[in-house]
């Protein structure tokens, strides 16, 4: 066998087992619309926290992560600081969003701004921009995928052809067993990727420098200014580090998937634990770094820095090792795709299509527009994916700029009496239009800061000022009487 | 509803101060600490504490919340 069909059958063996094993451990339940989104509300902290896991670290984390250490060195500190400070951030508000979902039956991020601000175009519009957002993240990890098989292939593979297979997967798996089978083949995954990670973050400093010591040492000595802020660029300095750690902490569990992954909880506690336990998970980061700087001496020039990390791994070990690391970087494409393409299309189906277009629709048959709307979602991230080149750190950040936006509605929704629909709808759409136009305008950083920051400022100003401007409105959440068994639901 | 406490949140903005906001001071790679240059040295040594610190805010919180769900089933 040649070295593309080794590397390729251990990608693919590895897929192939993860998405049986996902499937049947999903196959056990009775799939109804509430089983599909959220299993049934009945995950405890180890399951909450593959999942979470799980739909955290992607491509992104693996490829991009280590693309940026390459690319652009200091900058990159941020992934560290605001997937930690995003936990943190998390344990004031992810509890309560447990609570009002299980008093009011919420299954997706638009179902909170409808319940709490009594307005079915406002959710049915963030349901719109929750969906726009997904699409880049989406397309993110379908090129990581077409990067890992290419690579793996040794170039005997078009990345096209690769993206249609393994999406093909996904879509099926999402399509019989829902959040579930996602939450399972995280195992596999989390226990490769950390795997991975260990080996090569460690392995490949000492096989080049001798430590990952002496590796820093060369590096320093032949690019002094790599390691510290700006770095390679020109604009990423400490304001763009400390505006984009705080867009990018508080943004993280305004992503629709992230948000409706809170209503897998049993309890609210487990997101307590969940929220206190998860930074040790970021321990895997450090190490894809060391591999992205690594590289910059070993495998220097390359036009992508998202090629860096399989590169360098390609180099320097035997062909089914290669596989290895092909397998978990794929299942950090696939597991995450699954949970996105199911998010989205739980959103449009329940919060956009149902109550705007075809109000008598079962949630039998919004379950089933769900399951179309697994393929037309995944085609187009396809479409998009294979047409159009961006790295994967920009179609990151552009989505974080967008979803953040769902913040002022999120927070003030639970702890300000005084906010109403007229606020947060002004406040969103401002918000968006900034970050659309400054993006567009290729303004970002805009005079030092994160563009997506500063647009949320300006979001918090309009909700602010709008808010206090108009009427105030019943807020169920206070106004409501509490339901019986809210107290047995929080201990 | 259980709103977090001001003891709660106090504690959370320690990591955020130390990782995000003071960042001026630790940007640097001197001095090697391990073997890493310092600011990777700082990041990494925030993420090990920042486990421990969310504990303490879990522990105020929990305490809390357990209070004010006894104080709720008595009065009923």
């Amino acid at each position: 066998m040649d070295n593309s069909t080794i590397a390729l059958s251990v990608i693919f063996g590895i897929v192939l087992i993860s998405s049986i094993v996902g499937l049947y451990a999903g196959g056990r339940y009775k799939m109804n619309l509430e089983q599909w989104t959220v299993a049934g509300r009945g995950f405890g902290l180890i399951l909450v926290w593959l999942l979470m896991a799980g739909e955290i670290y992607t491509t992104f984390a693996f490829l991009g992560a280590s693309g940026w250490a390459y690319s652009r060195g200091g900058p990159t500190l941020y992934i560290m600081a605001y997937l930690t400070l995003a936990y943190v951030f998390s344990f004031y508000f992810l509890p309560q969003i447990w609570e009002v979902g299980k008093k009011f039956g919420m299954q997706t991020q638009s179902d909170f701004f409808h319940v709490r601000y009594g307005s079915k175009n406002l959710a049915a519009v963030a349901s719109l921009i929750g969906v726009v957002f997904i699409i880049p993240y989406l397309q993110l990890q379908l090129t990581g995928l077409g990067i890992i098989v290419e690579v793996a292939s040794f170039g005997g593979i078009s990345r096209v052809t690769a993206m249609l297979v393994a999406f093909g997967l996904v879509a099926a798996f999402v399509f019989v067993s829902g959040v579930r089978a996602v939450a399972w083949i995280s195992v596999i995954k989390d226990f490769l990727m950390l795997f991975a990670a260990f080996f090569i973050g460690i392995g490949l400093p000492y096989m080049y420098f001798g430590g990952i010591g002496e590796m820093f040492t060369a590096l320093v000595n032949a690019k002094p200014t790599h390691i510290t802020m700006p770095g390679a660029t020109k604009a990423m300095g400490h304001s763009w580090y400390i505006t984009t750690v705080l867009l990018t902490s508080f943004g993280f569990y305004m992503w629709p998937h992230l948000f409706s992954a809170t209503f897998t909880a049993k309890n609210n506690n487990t997101l307590r634990k969940n929220a206190v336990i998860m930074p040790l998970y970021t321990i895997t980061m450090p190490l894809i770094f060391f591999v992205g700087f690594t590289a910059i001496l070993v495998v220097p020039g390359l036009a992508n820095g998202d090629m860096a990390l399989l590169t360098i791994v390609q180099k320097s070990y035997s062909p089914w090792f290669l596989g290895v690391i092909g397998a978990a970087g794929a299942l950090t494409a696939m597991v995450p795709a699954a949970i996105l393409i199911l998010a989205a299309a739980a959103l449009f189906a329940k919060n956009f299509y149902r109550p705007m277009i075809s109000p008598g629709m079962t949630d039998d048959q919004v379950a089933k527009l769900a399951k179309v709307l697994v393929i037309v979602i995944t085609l187009i991230a396809l479409y998009l994916a294979i047409y159009s080149a961006t790295t994967l750190v920009n179609l990151l950040l552009l989505g974080y700029a967008g979803v953040t936006q769902f913040l002022p509605g999120v927070l003030f929704g639970l702890y300000w009496k005084r906010v109403n629909k007229a606020g947060v709808f002004t406040g969103l759409v401002t918000g968006i239009s900034v970050v659309a136009f400054l993006v567009l305008t290729k303004q970002d950083p805009f005079y030092g800061i994160n563009a997506g920051f500063f647009a949320l400022c300006v979001n918090f100003v309009v909700t602010i000022a709008v808010s206090l401007m108009t009427k105030t409105e019943v807020n169920p959440f206070n106004d409501v009487p509490a339901p019986a068994n809210e107290a047995k639901g929080s201990a | 509803m259980h709103k977090p406490s001001l003891q709660s949140i106090l504690i959370g903005l320690i990591p955020f101060v130390a990782m995000c906001f003071t960042v001026v001071l630790w940007d640097r790679v001197h001095p090697f600490v391990l073997g890493l240059p310092f600011n990777i040295f700082w990041i990494i040594l925030w993420i090990l504490i920042t486990p421990i610190i969310m504990s303490f805010a879990y522990r105020s919180e929990r305490t809390r919340i357990d209070a004010q769900d006894s104080e709720m089933k008595g009065g009923a």
